[in-house]
């Protein structure tokens, strides 16, 4: 390291080895420092490059299981988003979904095979299979949404 | 100048177009007690369905000559007698034909049902003191029930009814009490009411309107249970119903919840100083076991969901996303619903499922809250370990240059 | 071996034009030398949006339908993507306050003066496209409170004088505020602001690089010490950088940027809606103008004055300066002095009412 040709300790010179030593701790100061907080900046950045595990991100329609899972005449829950929804299987091959949330007072809906409506425990509000209020306390009618099959998928889907 | 011809004609058609209704033109004009119809009439729902006065008191609309339009050759009947009021609105709204003209859908059974009530049977045998159509509809200003003005709109009702049945002096020669306005004013149902929910039960929901009269005892439940099914359908298969209902039962549900005051229930009904469950079951039965131990579980989940919401709001305020596990924190209170409705089979096994579901819930959410927290102060930690780094390489900078400029490099001084 | 690389490149492209200028910039020192990192410090923050943002663009998606969830996305299941959009957000802000820092800082030390006018001018241009970064930016996350904030926003723009409502139409991609304004304000705020923004501050940055730095009229610019810039400014910069970049990291970690409620154009407003900080100024003072003046509808009187102020702060380099190029020091300094007063209470008073 004695790029000037000093050896150090001579007389009137200004590189006396100590300052060498200092002058190379500075700078390995600054370049690990350097290099440390780079390194905390671009850790994040790759990490965030890296797609997560779930790679969907919006929720406009949702597995609702297989075809086989619901038999005819029959509804169940599933999430939509952060809300539930309602699948309900009219027959072999007619299916509805629907928003689970009353109306009303936003409790969770359910299929009511015997009456063929679907009905909230809460206060007893009733709706069609159109999700038309038939009655009880609701006051407006439950979003439908759209019920498709891929494959043996039943698939629950939103127009935003 | 052709306007001017225009106007000629077309003001008398207009005039037609209107017809005359000189009742309302005389009285209008008077003043006092006789003046006061001709003044309210203009908000009345008949009036603006082109009827008269003289639809319901008879007479001549269109003659100026009151001989003429008061007589009884025309029909008139002045103020009709107040045992003749059901009639005499009956006369139209008692005729589907006729009502069919103005409102196809609307009910023509009013009359028949006033007759069963006790308003009905009363002003038949002569009591004039009982509310009959106008006292509760208003008369000459009669709003359609879903106006907001309208003394039966469902934020009115009450008070309608108020009018005689919370008034001690007028009640008095029936024996029965007046403080049923001011306990149902307490009530949750009211409050519901008051907030806006219009489905809400007034008096008319529980009592019916025409046709008023109290359910009787064993039919309490039923007329809840119109609303509160599931509450209702656990009740009828329980222990206390046959107790309850019976003529000396006390009504079904209003034994516990009161018929007109009803409050907001919790758990202080089934433990505590002011418990339901105490005034018949004494400590240490088997019936007081299980008030205590159902209680012990609503509390235990009511507060086990508290405690969720509160460490998921927490690590809300710290920035952190925890709205999934909010979310997901609605199934808990769902369970905690569910638990309180199968509450009234009054069998602890009944409510143990929702009360386990509502528990994982509560579980799940408060893991989530404290992985949340816990995140928090990850991040915080990774940007002590940055502001550390980036502190270091501030600090060696400031020396780099300490050190180039020590004997004074860097800088030009000025030539003069 | 640094040097072999540099010799390279300095083969095939000639630095000596860059190797000149470093080795001769030079920064004059005095008691408003401190004024000279503001530049620098909204360049570097500059930077640090156009990485976070091209770091957002990895992840966020444009619609109406998936806006929201995409930024919900962001902020929760992407490693580290609430730390990205946090700086993002944060330095959007300080990145507009530290802009006008700069731009005061020029005016009391009165360095729009010749030759620096087209730098002036240049800067002027430029604040207004920070500013409408901020505002099409805002929209992106689509949620409450940034869907009804440009409602308000576009509703002022529309009630400019002859031009207003038909800007608004350009702006709003329709009559109103939805999909078709989410789509114009990213192609704004991702491709035509920045395009044009980096066509600015190349021309600004190169216009410094020839004029050099301006020293105040206060100051006599042959007496005065000067130091290099390479590298005891260029040190003293990156350290200042450095700081700004703990900052904003603490900031992003500890006041992380919230998500809000997807925006539901059929509800109602939320209470006291009102646009972001660097609005707010110019929003309460529309608010206070009462609705007619003589016969002038009064926000049509806000709005013109506000573009004539706008005009007459940017004609600074004109009015500011006499015939001999030297500043109109006293008057420069009253306007200038007047605006912060003004800019200061009215986002003050914008926020506590």
């Amino acid at each position: 390291m004695e790029s000037n040709g000093c050896s150090g300790n001579c007389p009137g010179c200004e590189n006396t080895s100590r300052e060498e030593d200092r002058r190379s701790v500075l700078w390995w100061l600054l370049g690990g420092g350097a290099i440390a907080s780079l390194g905390s900046f671009f850790y994040p950045v790759v990490r965030f490059l890296n797609p997560p595990r779930i790679t969907e991100a919006a929720v406009n329609e949702v597995s609702a299981g297989k075809v086989q899972d619901l038999k005819p005449n029959s509804g169940k829950i599933v999430k939509f988003g952060t809300k539930p929804a309602l699948l309900v299987r009219l027959s072999d091959t007619e299916w509805r979904a629907f928003s689970a949330v009353c109306t009303h007072l936003n409790c969770t809906v359910q299929y009511r095979d015997t009456t063929q409506q679907i009905w909230c425990a809460c206060h007893n509000g009733t709706y069609d299979l159109n999700g038309r209020v038939v009655s009880g306390p609701p006051p407006n009618p439950l979003e439908e949404y759209a019920v498709g099959l891929r494959g043996e998928e039943v698939i629950i889907s939103r127009n935003a | 100048m052709r306007p001017c011809l225009l106007a000629v004609f077309l003001v008398p058609a207009f005039l037609a177009a209107q017809p005359r209704d000189t009742c309302i033109e005389c009285h209008a004009a008077m003043e006092g007690a006789i003046q006061k119809p001709a003044l309210l009439i203009k908000d009345d729902i008949h009036a603006a369905n082109k009827l008269s006065c003289s639809d319901c008191h008879g007479g001549d609309r269109y003659s100026d000559d009151p001989s003429v339009a008061m007589s009884a050759a025309k029909g008139f009947v002045g103020k009709p007698k107040r045992t003749a009021i059901p009639q005499l609105c009956a006369k139209c709204h008692g005729n589907p034909d006729f009502m069919r003209r103005y409102q196809p859908q609307q009910r023509v059974d009013q009359y028949e049902l006033y007759k069963t009530s006790v308003h009905g049977k009363r002003l038949a045998e002569g009591d004039e003191n009982v509310a009959t159509c106008i006292d509760c509809h208003s008369v000459h200003d009669i709003r359609a029930v879903k106006n907001v003005l309208s003394p039966v709109h469902p934020l009115q009702l009450p008070d309608t009814c108020g009018r005689c049945h919370a008034d001690t002096n007028r009640m008095a020669k029936y024996g029965i009490p007046t403080n049923q306005l001011e306990n149902y004013r307490s009530s949750v149902h009211w409050a519901a009411l008051k907030k806006g929910d219009l489905s809400a039960p007034n008096c008319a929901s529980c009592h019916g309107n025409h046709g008023a009269k109290p359910p009787e005892v064993s039919s309490v439940s039923a007329v809840c249970g119109s609303c509160h099914v599931l509450f209702a359908q656990l009740y009828e298969k329980s222990v206390h119903q046959p107790i309850f209902s019976g003529a000396s039962g006390g009504g079904g549900c209003i034994v516990c919840h009161s018929n007109h005051g009803i409050q907001q229930p919790s758990t202080a009904m089934l433990v505590g100083p002011n418990a339901v469950c105490s005034t018949c079951h004494d400590p240490g039965t088997p019936g007081a076991k299980t008030a205590a131990q159902m209680a012990q579980w609503i509390d235990g989940l009511g507060g086990a969901l508290k405690h969720s919401e509160n460490v998921l709001a927490e690590a809300d305020k710290y920035g952190m996303e925890v709205s999934e596990a909010q979310v997901k924190l609605a199934d808990g209170r769902e369970n905690l619903v569910k638990a309180r409705v199968a509450m009234h089979a009054f069998q602890p096994a009944e409510m143990q499922k929702p009360v386990e579901a509502g528990m994982a819930v509560a579980d799940e959410t408060l893991r989530a809250g404290q992985a949340a927290l816990h995140d928090k102060d990850i991040r915080r930690l990774g940007l002590a370990v940055s502001v550390f780094f980036i502190a270091i390489t501030v600090v060696a900078i400031f020396l780099v240059i300490r050190r180039l400029e020590a004997n004074g490099s860097g800088y030009l001084e000025p030539t003069k | 071996m640094t040097t072999k690389v540099l010799q390279w490149f300095d083969d095939r492209l000639g630095l000596d034009a860059i190797r000149e200028l470093m080795s001769h910039k030079t920064v004059p020192v005095h008691s408003a030398t401190r004024w000279y990192y503001f530049g620098g410090i909204t360049l570097f923050l500059f930077g640090i949006q156009i990485l976070t943002g091209t770091l957002l663009l990895f992840y966020y998606r444009p619609t109406v339908a998936e806006g929201f969830d995409s930024v919900r996305f962001l902020m929760t299941r992407v490693e580290f993507g609430w730390l990205i959009r946090s700086i993002h957000s944060w330095s959007a802000n300080l990145l507009i306050f530290v802009a006008f820092v700069h731009m005061f800082s020029v005016v009391f030390t009165h360095a729009y003066r010749p030759p620096r006018e087209l730098t002036w001018a240049s800067g002027i241009v430029l604040l207004g496209l920070m500013l409408g970064f901020g505002f099409s930016g805002y929209l992106l996350p689509w949620n409450q409170i940034s869907y009804f904030a440009t409602k308000v926003g576009t509703d002022v723009a529309a009630s400019t004088p002859v031009v207003g409502e038909g800007i608004a139409r350009i702006l709003r991609g329709g009559e109103d505020v939805g999909a078709a304004t989410l789509t114009r304000f990213f192609a704004l705020h991702v491709m035509v602001l920045p395009m044009i923004t980096a066509a600015l501050v190349a021309l600004h940055v190169l216009f410094v690089q020839k004029h050099g730095m301006s020293t105040p009229p206060w100051i006599s610019a042959a007496r005065v010490r000067q130091m290099k810039f390479f590298p005891n400014f260029f040190l003293r910069e990156v350290m200042v950088w450095y700081g700004a970049l703990a900052i904003l990291g603490a900031l992003a970690a500890i006041f992380p940027w919230e998500l809000g409620e997807k925006a539901d154009p059929f509800a109602s407003a939320p209470k006291g809606i009102r646009p972001e900080w660097y609005f707010l100024a110019q929003f309460y003072t529309l608010k206070l103008i009462p609705s007619r003046i003589w016969f002038v509808e009064g926000e049509l009187l806000g709005i013109a004055g506000f573009g004539v102020l706008a005009l007459g702060w940017a004609l600074i380099p004109l009015w500011g300066v006499n015939r001999a190029g030297e500043a109109k020091t006293r008057l420069v300094n009253g306007v200038g002095i007047f605006l912060v007063v003004y800019l200061a209470v009215f986002t003050i008073l914008g926020y506590v009412k």
